[in-house]
């Protein structure tokens, strides 16, 4: 039996549930970093300026925290978002022109609850709504590039000038992008059984009238299936994390990548756009470079170019654009990390 | 009774046909249920979110998987 079946079906019950986790939840961050101080110095009498005994904590403190971050941040995403649907995003997309549907589409992409396992048929269904390429191909980007987790994270961890820097950068690349490989006619280059395929009849809005309960055992499969897939990479990019905030002079990291290397932002997008991981698992990493002296921006470029293209959603793609397309998007949204990283380099410096 | 089971095979597709198995099964229910992993014929059915469960041609869920004791609820009229 899962905990979601375990939940009191009476609306009261269920309310003073929903309190008495966020209460545990705050008291849990609340503690951590106390809790840890008297295991390590106090229990185990291991002395705190010591560099392992810091690695060690780090560590600790970290997974706890990170762990809890995620927790709060899936579960209110996935309830909020219960609220819209790709349907319901198809409709207000649908007859809208370029340029208004581009920024439209960016904007919806961040909302709208979409898994890239529904890319085809969501391709397919704003084709046949009217919606033009760009414009789907503008909400495609934006869905995972601007990423609701990574914005909670990042709102968490660095504050909100950082979150906005994030946003904006990443909802002009959608917009941009999409509205470029508009420009370009990419219609020669769907798949042309894209236009042959109907939505049959009725379309069935896939979150309207569900029931506050189910919203709340959306969100909270929601935390089990992210967290259970993610585990490994979060556990490792904490550990790396934490072995750079340890061992790694701050030298190092400024010297070879730092705002002197002008190549900095290219490397670090060649190196995020193979890499294949949840927003979720590259930030305590992101965060560990921070304290090291990477520059923002080139820690940013290396988060969207990680979220933003991934290998899965490419092959998945890759059934409804033919090469030349597909090579012309990743191509576009590269680019665009790219100058993000170096604009905010320059911005944020 | 047939009961359709649409998804291209992800883990959420495969996650509920298992779930829909158990309810069929704990209902004690005579129906065979089919895959359907094509888009077109996913589509015909006027489905964007996978992963969907189509009882008689009826679409009961889209773009999510439910618990195994809302499917048996949705099964049981048909039971009857």
């Amino acid at each position: 039996m899962s905990i979601a079946e375990r939940l009191p079906t009476s609306t009261r019950r269920q309310w003073l549930t929903l309190a008495a986790g966020a209460g545990a939840w705050v008291t849990a961050y609340w503690v951590n970093g106390w809790l840890w101080d008297r295991f390590l110095y106090d229990a185990l009498g291991m002395a705190p300026t010591d560099r392992l005994t810091e690695t060690i904590h780090f560590f600790l403190y970290d997974t706890i925290k990170i762990a809890l971050l995620l927790v709060g941040i899936i579960f209110l995403v996935t309830v909020l978002r219960s609220y819209m649907s790709i349907e319901r995003t198809r409709a207000l997309l649908g007859g809208k022109r370029e340029g208004i549907g581009n920024v439209m589409a960016a904007g919806l992409g961040v909302i709208t609850p979409f898994c890239s396992c529904s890319a085809v048929p969501a391709f397919i269904g704003f084709v046949a709504a009217g919606v033009p390429i760009g414009v789907t191909l503008s909400f495609l980007i934006a869905s995972p590039l601007v990423n609701e987790i990574a914005i909670g994270m990042l709102f968490s961890l660095f504050g909100w000038q950082v979150t906005a820097v994030y946003i904006a950068a990443g909802l002009v690349i959608a917009i941009v992008a999409g509205w470029v490989l508009g420009r370009m006619g990419v219609q020669r280059w769907v798949e042309p059984f894209v236009f042959e395929t109907k939505l049959g009849g009725q379309v069935i809005d896939s979150t309207a009238g569900l029931t506050f309960d189910q919203r709340i055992q959306m969100g909270l499969e929601e935390v089990a299936t992210i967290l259970r897939k993610i585990w490994p990479y979060l556990l490792v990019g904490i550990g790396l994390g934490a072995v750079i905030h340890g061992w790694v002079p701050a030298a190092f990291f400024t010297t070879y990548a730092g705002p002197g290397n002008a190549f900095g932002v290219l490397v670090a997008v060649a190196i995020g756009v193979p890499l294949y991981s949840n927003a979720a698992g590259i930030m305590p990493m992101v965060q560990a470079l921070y304290e090291k002296g990477l520059p923002m921006g080139t820690l940013l470029a290396f988060m969207m170019a990680v979220v933003a293209l991934s290998l899965p959603e490419m092959i998945l793609l890759r059934r409804v654009l033919k090469p030349q397309l597909l090579a012309a998007f990743v191509g576009v949204v590269a680019t665009g990390i790219v100058a993000v990283g170096y604009l905010f380099n320059l911005i944020l410096a | 009774m047939i009961i359709k089971v649409l998804g291209t095979g992800c883990t959420n597709c495969k996650n509920l046909e298992r779930v829909t198995r158990e309810a069929v099964d704990a209902l004690g229910l005579d129906a065979t249920i089919e895959k359907v992993e094509d888009y077109a014929a996913i589509m015909g059915y006027g489905v964007m979110s996978t992963p969907a469960l189509v009882v008689d041609e009826q679409v009961l869920v889209s773009g999510r998987v439910p618990k195994a004791a809302e499917v048996r609820e949705l099964l049981a009229p048909a039971s009857a």
